[in-house]
């Protein structure tokens, strides 16, 4: 049995509106293993993208114990808490979130300039990330030259560059059509297979569910 | 490197809207330049008065005359090394709207006095020689085309009738805040004719310029010049040269201030140019700030982003208003009588002045967008559609 790398135990998550508190997750329990892929799916509202928001360390618990990778992100401050992001978690976004003013080379080298490695090695590291995405001839290309399939691969590259303990999707194909979709889930599946690397996935879509080792539900705050 | 390249890419993310902004950061600052220009030259006498100096007026006015025989009994005090006087001629020269001052003046004395203007010794010479002869400063030759042996006929005002007066020298000025609009003609050739026109208005000064040996003794002896003539027809009033010139100037001081004001007022309208750009930029790039905190990026990265990005459109701005500032005062400077502003030209102080109130707009601008990227949360600002 690999190790446990994400426990999340016994945690709530509410939202204040006003003076009104809106519980969306409710003493929620998960663990994901290394090297596992796992599927959150739910309907709109079920707190899927709270709880993958929770397991990135962008969002906190309002009570309960988060430990990703060893540490218990719900009691880092905020610098730290950024610092660990920057280290251990790679995020692809819904809608890429690429900056438009960079080109792909220049956008997946981001993350890279937290580190203390050279601007060769930062360049080294780049292709290597945009050549298992299979867009080493485009890095030069500014997002917008690039179809909305070849943009999430960028944005993967960008998550994937700094070697991240975990991978964080929100609906990576939610935006994509039919044959992109595909393609950005072949890659995440040779991501966990070939890579070893632990990818937790939100996701509405049962296609895209079907890629993971494993698949959650969710319904109003808690885990089927 | 690359958050740099960040900057700058980002800064020029919208041309028209950063070209514009850049373009109203420039006019502004020119505007502020030009206004701290004329305030600074208004009272560039006051910087350029002599500590050694004494000015000695009439009491009660400084449009009254002295008598000439004051000057012996003021050179004969202890500490006064030199006195000459000056005498305003007025007159016009081609129209009323050609001015310049023309003075009256003691060739023997004046240039002892006021060494800042600078007369080779020929000029001097042939100036003190011939009765009907003037000396002009440079500016006002550079501008008229005076040459030595050129004759220059005033139509006299207060002084009645037609004065023609030949070029015998033209000065130059020793520092960059030397007047050298001047003309100066001998006192004794209008006093010769007012002899014999108007002998009530003969032996008539309009002040006295002391130069003293002992600038710390300015005090003590302009109440020794002023003690000679108490309760004569024609008492005195003697003060430093620089507390003269800020009397002689105090008149328009309200007008200076209130375009001292304006000049400060314009930076506030600046600052609200670039703080609307700055709010606009930052507010588009809500979810850009987020994925750069999902990232990992500290608050001190976007706190380096946003005013680095604030700060090179205003030094941008700043530099080309700057830039513009030297031919547009240039070209004032042609369009506005020499005589009004003896001297009018950009100062360092303030050029100094517009690079920091370029900066300091910079960083102005940038704070409310700064505090709104750094206080919002990371997931909000991934949900933000701009």
């Amino acid at each position: 049995m690999a190790n446990s790398i994400i426990q999340v135990q016994s945690v709530s998550k509410s939202y204040f509106r006003d003076t009104f508190e809106i519980p969306v997750l409710r003493n929620l329990s998960l663990e994901v293993h290394e090297g596992e892929f796992v599927a959150l799916m739910g309907p709109s509202g079920s707190g899927k993208t709270t709880l993958l928001n929770l397991i990135a360390g962008i969002d906190r618990p309002t009570s309960g114990k988060l430990i990703v990778n060893g540490t218990d992100i719900a009691t880092l401050n905020e610098s730290a808490l950024a610092k660990w992001r920057a280290a251990n978690v790679g995020f692809v976004f819904q809608f890429y979130n690429l900056l438009p003013v960079l080109t792909a080379f220049e956008n997946v080298e981001l993350p890279l300039l937290l580190t203390s490695l050279s601007k060769a090695e930062r360049k080294k590291h780049v292709h290597v990330a945009l050549s298992v995405v299979g867009l080493a001839d485009r890095m030069h290309h500014y997002p917008k030259q690039l179809s909305g399939g070849q943009e999430q691969r960028v944005a993967i590259a960008r998550a994937i560059v700094t070697d991240p303990t975990i991978l964080v999707a929100d609906e990576p194909t939610g935006d994509l059509d039919k044959n992109s979709a595909a393609e950005v889930l072949t890659l995440l599946d040779r991501l966990n297979k070939e890579y070893k690397k632990t990818i937790v996935m939100v996701t509405h879509d049962p296609h895209a569910a079907e890629k993971a080792s494993i698949i959650r539900h969710l319904d109003k705050g808690e885990l089927q | 490197m690359r958050i740099l390249k960040l900057i700058f890419k980002n800064a020029l993310r919208h041309k028209l809207r950063s070209g514009l902004t850049i373009l109203g950061i420039a006019i502004a600052v020119f505007a502020f330049g030009l206004l701290r220009t004329v305030v600074s030259m208004w009272y560039v006498g006051i910087e350029a008065s002599a500590a050694n100096r004494l000015i000695t007026r009439q009491a009660v006015s400084f449009i009254f005359t002295l008598p000439y025989s004051y000057k012996e009994q003021i050179a004969k005090l202890p500490g006064v090394e030199e006195v000459t006087f000056m005498n305003w001629f007025g007159g016009v020269y081609r129209d009323k709207s050609q001015f310049f001052a023309r003075m009256g003046v003691d060739p023997e004395t004046v240039f002892d006095v006021y060494p800042e203007f600078v007369l080779a010794a020929d000029q001097l010479d042939a100036f003190k020689r011939e009765r009907n002869s003037c000396v002009v400063g440079a500016d006002i030759a550079r501008q008229y085309g005076f040459k030595l042996g050129d004759v220059i006929q005033l139509e006299g005002d207060i002084y009645p009738g037609t004065w023609q007066f030949v070029v015998r020298g033209i000065y130059t000025p020793r520092n960059k805040t030397t007047d050298a609009t001047q003309m100066f003609i001998h006192w004794q050739m209008i006093d010769e004719r007012m002899r014999a026109d108007m002998p009530t208005r003969a032996g008539e000064v309009g002040w006295y310029i002391i130069k003293i040996k002992d600038p710390a003794r300015s005090a003590v002896i302009s109440d020794q010049v002023d003690a000679l003539f108490k309760n004569s027809r024609a008492e005195t009033k003697t003060e430093t040269e620089r507390a003269f010139t800020q009397g002689f100037i105090s008149g328009a001081s309200s007008i200076i201030e209130a375009m001292n004001f304006i000049s400060f007022i314009i930076i506030g309208i600046i600052m609200l140019v670039l703080g609307n750009t700055m709010i606009m930029s930052a507010r588009e790039r809500t979810r850009e700030y987020a994925v750069f905190k999902t990232l990992g990026f500290s608050a001190g990265h976007l706190v380096g982003l946003i005013l680095g990005e604030s700060l090179f459109i205003s030094a941008l701005g700043g530099a080309l208003g700057i830039a513009i500032t030297y031919p547009m005062v240039e070209g004032f400077s042609q369009a506005i009588p020499k005589g009004f502003f003896p001297i009018f030209i950009v100062e360092p102080g303030t050029v100094m002045l517009a690079g920091v109130a370029a900066l300091i707009v910079g960083i102005a601008a940038s704070i409310f967008p700064i505090q709104r990227a750094l206080r919002m949360k990371i997931v909000d600002g991934l949900r933000f559609i701009g």
